[in-house]
């Protein structure tokens, strides 16, 4: 096994060009916490291709990369860089080993230069240690005109476009002169015709003979620049294709072509009035004419791909981010909704996709998380909250729920994901909502508390509830829903009865 | 599902949270208070040779002296469990101090600074001052939520104006002659009183209310807290009037004991509440905290000051140690999260 020092002298002297394959990963394992991320996943990587990733949100690409990128270490398996074993133990090693990563959440540092952010830990010095500012400019320049890249190596990144800053991620990553590029959906915040640029930087890289990673959702960019694809589902390897051998079909097969296992407990009910109306919902910048009803007693499911307004479209509703135009009424009386207060005199609630960010009170115990949202407008008199009722009321809940903790004044911190989801479902029960909003309900959480939220949903339902229900896994929705909404890049892209739906015409809707 | 409460079906150990037997956290600071005043009885029997503690006059004079910033804690504390903070306790003190005095002056005091409005009952001067603070409050409570500038800043910008105002209000010469119908507010036993008083109302306000509730909420997660359909800027801003108010309050208790309104009073003072809150266990990083702590934390500031003093230990080293106190407790506030954190 070669040191990473070693490994830098070896590459910089060129003295091993063979290799057909920069990397291969074979049989690695990835073990989370109630999770196998990956189970024994192979990866070839051939010198200057473009080698796409492809899979459904929680596939295993995105940990595939992060071994790769040295951010985790496998729990086994095998990794080599042009035929010699390695071992990464952090993604500095990786750079110095020549895999680079950029990432899809941007990295910059929005107070620097462009050029000082480039060049990081490895500014150019004169002999007192001072930073040679004009060095670094000049290569700076040097490195944009080798990528045609028009960014000012002067500029503060704050002042960049989201595609600059893109750019500017990748020409990081060349001037580590990395032989492997990973590239985590580059495109998702690009137009057209920076998609392109992006795409004339990657052939001139290509035709350098580098590698690149490239992990997309999107099917149209699959066929423009990868020359491979490996498809992944659950954390498994299903199939590695030349991109020029397969079809669109044969990909969305091979990313959804698993069985439903998991008996959802959907009860077929009768669909009510209409509990809530929504005519050409936009908030701009994240989604755009969004029209639908829901009824009593139905579970509408929204599908699409992270980032395509999902969530947006939820927040609105529940007036966290008030739309900017279109008409939401509740039982047929047209209502604007400024803030969650509004939301909730009307009978909505809302369970907000992230647990830990914008549901739990972490600090404070399982009584004050589960009593927040009800004290708005009952259980208090003069101001003082109606302990005993309340409490009597969350010690139900957490009966009927099965929420296991201690006791109610325990820290809701202490708590396991699927408990932590059941308190927050609480919350919203005691509430008597007459729609309700679910963003991933089940994200995160063991496979029995799965199945007891989705028959505590269907149960909901069947008392009349309007449940709109978001949801990044697919047997969840085909299994749960009485109709599914698809949405693509903050577009309504259809509307799919339960009859129709299925995981290929879902997947063609949500990705174009 | 039913909104009648099911009490058949819970066995009286779950019946009430508050009825758990688990120690109060106060407990470790209270026996922190009561080792200090120990170590300064043993302290003062070698070096002094007498005692610290069975001495009524100087635990009178201890208590006093802390009273006034006792109160402002009070507030101070609610901030801070919010998630804010309020560094302008200290000058809205010197300036509410400076209004209410002017409004308190003697009947017929010729160099009175309003000589039309001397001899007003107490309750002019006491109005103005809570008004005062009130307001400076809604100014720190509506620059916080409407503007979204970070607490410190927004109560560091107040704490440098309000110190204006108070110096500009007499062009800094002190306002003496008060009335005795108000200098009465400040006397015997009274400043503690209102301080307890004030504690014991806000105490339950925290512990029992729908304001306390919302306000822990707030400080634990902010957004998690508007989606639950809170109020967030409504209720930023009561706090923040209240906090004021209670430094209002404070101005006028330090007037009425030192029977003068000084522009200079209350430098400082919102360091040494925002230390009594901490070392009184609320976290600076909100939604954890109680004032019984910070009523604890207040008169340990009162015993360190005083048990020096008995001592004749020079007061700047006094300083020293008491900025070594108020950093300790932070460390253990940090520690104690980390592991809280960890489980």
């Amino acid at each position: 096994m070669l040191s990473p020092s070693t490994a830098e002298v070896v590459r910089q002297s060129g003295a091993v060009p063979g290799a057909e394959y920069l990397l291969e990963v074979e049989n690695v394992r990835k073990a989370f916490p109630g999770v196998l991320a990956l189970d024994n996943v192979s990866f070839r990587l051939k010198r200057g291709h473009v080698h796409a990733l492809m899979g459904e949100n929680g596939a295993g690409k995105s940990t595939l990369m992060k071994i790769i990128a040295g951010i985790y270490q496998p729990d086994s398996g095998s990794f080599r860089l042009k035929g010699q074993e390695i071992r990464l133990t952090s993604p500095l090693d990786a750079l110095q080993y020549g895999i680079a990563m950029i990432h899809q959440e941007l990295n910059l540092m929005a107070f620097m230069t462009v050029a000082e952010n480039i060049w990081i830990r490895r500014e150019p010095l004169n002999g007192f240690g001072f930073v040679r500012h004009d060095e670094m400019r000049r290569k700076t320049q040097a490195l944009f005109d080798r990528l045609d890249i028009g960014v000012d190596p002067e500029a503060e990144v704050r002042d960049l476009s989201v595609a600059n800053r893109q750019m500017v991620e990748i020409a990081k990553a060349v001037s580590y002169e990395s032989d492997i590029l990973i590239m985590d959906e580059p495109t998702s915040a690009l137009t057209d015709r920076e998609v392109d640029h992006l795409f004339k930087i990657i052939r001139t890289l290509k035709a350098q003979g580098k590698g690149i990673v490239y992990i997309t959702h999107k099917m149209n960019e699959l066929f423009e620049i990868a020359d491979e694809v490996s498809v992944f589902r659950d954390g498994k390897f299903v199939g590695e294709h030349q991109a020029s051998d397969v079809t669109r079909d044969d990909i969305i097969k091979l990313m959804v072509g698993r069985e439903i296992t998991q008996m959802f407990p959907k009860q077929t009910v009768p669909i009510g009035d209409v509990a809530l109306s929504v005519r050409n919902l936009t908030l701009k910048g994240r989604f755009h004419d969004i029209s639908f009803d829901l009824h009593k007693g139905e579970i509408l499911g929204l599908a699409g791909l992270v980032g395509s307004g999902r969530s947006n479209v939820a927040e609105t509703l529940f007036g966290v981010s008030p739309a900017t135009s279109g008409t939401i009424a509740v039982e047929g009386r047209e209502i604007a909704i400024r803030n969650p207060g509004v939301a909730m005199d009307a009978g909505m609630a809302f369970l907000t996709e992230d647990r830990k960010e914008s549901g739990c009170f972490l600090l404070l115990s399982v009584l004050d998380n589960m009593q927040i949202a009800v004290l708005r407008d009952k259980y208090v008199r003069a101001g003082f909250v109606r302990e005993r009722e309340v409490e009597a009321l969350c010690q139900e809940q957490k009966t009927s729920l099965r929420v296991r903790t201690p006791d109610l004044a325990e820290p809701v911190l202490n708590l396991s994901g699927g408990n932590q989801q059941k308190v927050l479902i609480a919350r919203w029960l005691m509430t008597h909502p007459s729609i309700l909003i679910l963003d991933e309900p089940t994200r995160g959480i063991d496979v029995g508390s799965k199945a007891e939220i989705h028959r505590l949903i269907s149960e909901l339902a069947a008392k009349g509830v309007a449940v709109l229900m978001i949801s990044s896994e697919m047997p969840e929705v085909l299994g749960m829903s009485d109709r599914v909404m698809v949405m693509h890049e903050g577009r309504m892209t259809g509307i799919v009865d339960r009859k129709d739906a299925t995981q290929v015409k879902i997947m063609e809707l949500a990705s174009q | 599902m039913t909104t009648e409460p099911a009490p058949t079906l819970i066995r009286p150990a779950e019946a009430s949270v508050a009825a758990r037997r688990r120690l109060p956290p106060e407990l470790s600071i209270l026996g922190v208070m009561i080792g200090m005043m120990l170590l300064f009885e043993v302290l003062g029997w070698i070096f002094v040779g007498q005692s610290f503690i069975a001495n009524p006059l100087r635990l009178k004079i201890m208590i006093l002296q802390e009273a006034v910033i006792g109160i402002i804690a009070v507030g101070v504390t609610q901030t801070i469990i919010m998630g804010g903070i309020d560094l302008s306790s200290g000058s809205l003190v010197g300036m509410t101090a400076m209004i209410a005095a002017s409004l308190a002056q003697s009947a017929g005091f010729t160099h009175a600074v309003y000589p039309g409005l001397t001899g007003l009952n107490p309750l002019f001067p006491v109005a103005a001052g809570l008004f005062c603070g009130l307001l400076a409050g809604l100014i720190n409570g509506g620059l916080i939520a409407l503007t979204k500038i970070p607490p410190f800043i927004a109560t560091l910008g107040m704490m440098v104006s309000a110190r204006g105002v108070a110096d500009w209000y007499t062009d800094g010469q002190p306002i003496g002659n008060l009335e005795d119908s108000y200098a009465v507010i400040g006397s015997g036993w009274w400043p503690v009183v209102i301080f307890l008083a004030v504690a014991a109302i806000f105490h339950i306000a925290l512990r029992y209310t729908r304001y306390g509730k919302f306000t822990y909420a707030i400080g634990a997660n902010p957004l998690a807290a508007r989606v639950s359909g809170i109020n967030v800027e409504r209720h930023i801003m009561v706090v923040y009037m209240l906090a004021g108010l209670l430094s209002g309050l404070a101005g006028i208790v330090q007037t009425a004991r030192a029977i003068s309104g000084q522009a200079g009073v209350g430098v400082g003072f919102e360091l040494d509440a925002i230390a009594a809150a901490v070392i009184g266990g609320t976290s600076l990083s909100g939604g954890v905290g109680r004032l019984t702590g910070t009523v604890i934390g207040t008169v340990i500031l009162g015993v360190l000051t005083s048990g020096f003093t008995f001592l004749n230990v020079d007061a700047h080293y006094q300083e020293i140690i008491k900025g070594a106190v108020i950093i300790a407790a932070v460390v253990t506030d940090q520690y104690r999260q980390r592991r809280r954190r960890s489980v």
